[in-house]
C-alpha cells in the first residue's frame, strides 16, 4: 500500500508491503541507510528515530501505520560539513569505532538534548540505555555527552 | 526469545504483500472494524507485533492500529486508558506502576509500548501486570455486539499469553478499585538495569486493610500469595521471623518454570527475597 509521511521536513510517498517495517521502508524505499538494521527486535537501537517527536526504534514501527507521520532520521540532524553538535562532539571524543550503532546514539543524544539540555550523567546513561554499542565503546561515546552539557 | 536469522528467511517480505490495514481514529471505528473482521489483530504500540513480524515471519492478513485512539491514553484514579505509554505511566500518579513502567524496556520502547498492550499480549513477564493483581483491578473489554464488560483480573488472565478477551472486543482500560492502597513498591530481577524481559518481578502495596504481595515471571499468569499476605497481616507490626516466614512462604508458593532465562529453583528464591524486600520498603 502507498503511504504518506514526511522524512526529515519532506513530503515522501512509499511503497510499504504488508506488514513491512518502517525502518524497512527508510532504507530500501525511501533511500535512507543512516538508519541501521540490526536487531529488528527493539533491543539495540540501531535504528532510532524521532517519530511525531517521540523516540522510537523503527523497526517495530509498522510502515502502514506511519501514515502522515514526522520522521527524523540522523540524515534530518546533520550532513558533511554541517554536522549537529552532537556528532561533532562524537568525532572530537573518538567516540565511533565501527560506527554502526553510531546513527542510533545521534538520533537517541539530539532527542535528549532537545528535552533536557542539561542533563545530569544519570540521565544520559538512561537516555542511551536503549541504544547498544558492540565494540563497547560506552567511555568514549559519555565522554562525548559530558563535553556537550559542559559546553552548553 | 527468538531464533536468529537463517539464510533461508532472506527475502520472506516479498512473497506475502496484502495486508487489511485500518487506523482507527476513534474507539467506535476501532469497534467497528474489529467487529467486521474479528480475525484482525490489533496493533498499539507495536512492541510485541513487530517482534513477530520480524522474527518469527508472521505475517498478519488484517491489522487495526489503535494508535491514533486519543480516548484510550489516560490516567485517571480509577481509571487507565488501554492506549497509556510506559512513558505516561512513568510520571503517573500510581507509584508502584510507575516503579514498574521505569523498568520497562528502554526509551525507545517506553515510548511507544502500552499498558493494554501488555495486558493483551499477557506474558508471565508482563512488568505491569503485578500492579494489576495487587490492586485487585479489573480489566475493561469493549465490543460492538456487548458493549463493555469488566472483568476482574483473575479472571482475565487465564493463562501464558491467553486471555479471556473475545475476537470482537477490544480492551480499553483498567479499572481500579478506591480502594487501593497509595503505599506501593515494585522491583524485579533481570540480567541488567536496561532492556531485559524479567526474570522474577514482585509487587507489593500497603493500606488499611493489611499487605497484598504479586508476582510476575514465577507462574503462568500473574499471581497473588494470599498465606503470605494473611500471616503478614495477623500482625499489627510484623516482626523480623515474620518477614522471614513470608520470604520462605512466597518461595514455596510460586510456581515457576526453568527456561533459557532462569532456572525454577534460582526464580524461587529471588521471589522470596523480592517480596521480603519490599514489604520492609513498605514499612519504612
Amino acid at each position: 500500500m502507498k503511504i504518506r509521511l514526511t522524512v526529515n521536513g519532506v513530503e515522501r510517498e512509499a511503497d510499504a508491503t504488508g506488514s513491512e517495517s518502517l525502518l524497512s521502508v527508510l532504507r530500501r524505499d525511501l533511500d535512507l541507510p543512516g538508519t541501521k538494521d540490526a536487531c529488528e527486535q527493539g533491543e539495540c537501537g540501531s535504528c532510532t528515530v524521532e517519530l511525531d517527536g517521540a523516540l522510537v526504534c523503527s523497526c517495530l514501527v509498522m510502515a502502514a501505520d506511519a501514515q502522515d507521520s514526522a520522521v527524523t532520521t540522523v540524515e534530518g540532524l546533520g550532513r558533511e560539513g554541517d554536522l549537529h553538535p552532537v556528532q561533532e562532539a562524537m568525532l572530537d571524543n573518538g567516540a565511533v569505532q565501527c560506527g554502526f550503532c553510531t546513527p542510533g546514539f545521534v538520533v537517541a543524544g539530539a532527542h535528549l538534548l532537545d528535552e533536557n539540555p542539561q542533563p545530569t550523567e544519570l540521565e544520559i546513561r538512561e537516555a542511551l540505555s536503549g541504544n547498544i554499542c558492540r565494540c563497547t565503546g560506552y567511555g568514549a561515546i559519555l565522554r562525548a555527552f559530558d563535553d556537550l552539557v559542559e559546553e552548553s | 526469545m527468538q531464533q536468529p536469522h537463517s539464510h533461508d528467511d532472506i527475502g520472506v517480505m516479498t512473497t506475502v504483500s496484502h495486508m487489511d490495514f485500518i487506523a482507527a481514529r476513534d474507539l467506535d471505528e476501532a469497534l467497528e472494524a474489529r467487529a467486521a473482521s474479528p480475525e484482525s489483530e490489533l496493533l498499539a504500540g507495536g512492541t510485541d507485533l513487530m517482534v513477530e513480524v520480524n522474527l518469527a515471519h508472521h505475517r498478519p492478513a488484517s491489522v487495526i492500529s489503535l494508535r491514533r485512539v486519543d480516548e484510550l491514553r489516560s490516567i485517571q484514579p480509577n481509571r487507565i486508558g488501554a492506549g497509556t505509554t510506559w512513558a505516561e505511566l512513568e510520571r503517573g500518579s500510581h507509584t508502584g506502576l510507575a516503579q514498574a513502567a521505569r523498568t520497562v524496556g528502554s526509551p525507545q520502547i517506553r515510548a511507544t509500548g502500552t499498558l493494554g498492550g501488555n495486558i493483551g499480549t499477557a506474558s508471565p513477564a508482563g512488568d505491569g501486570l503485578p500492579w494489576i493483581a495487587a490492586a485487585n483491578a479489573s480489566i475493561a473489554v469493549q465490543s460492538r455486539a456487548r458493549g463493555e464488560r469488566v472483568i476482574p483480573w483473575d479472571e482475565f488472565f487465564l493463562g501464558v499469553k491467553q486471555t479471556a478477551l473475545e475476537p470482537d472486543e477490544i480492551i480499553t482500560a483498567v479499572v481500579v478499585p478506591d480502594d487501593t492502597p497509595t503505599t506501593q513498591a515494585f522491583a524485579k530481577v533481570g540480567t541488567r538495569n536496561a532492556m531485559v524481559v524479567s526474570t522474577v518481578s514482585c509487587l507489593v502495596m500497603r493500606g488499611g486493610d493489611g499487605f497484598r504481595i504479586a508476582l510476575g515471571s514465577v507462574a503462568p499468569t500473574p499471581i497473588r500469595i494470599p498465606r503470605a499476605e494473611q500471616v503478614l497481616n495477623a500482625e499489627r507490626s510484623p516482626s523480623q521471623a515474620t518477614l522471614e516466614e513470608v520470604q520462605q512462604i512466597v518461595s514455596e508458593d510460586v510456581t515457576p518454570i526453568t527456561d533459557h532465562r532462569s532456572t525454577e529453583g534460582y526464580r524461587r528464591h529471588a521471589a522470596g527475597v523480592l517480596a521480603k524486600r519490599l514489604v520492609e520498603r513498605c514499612l519504612a
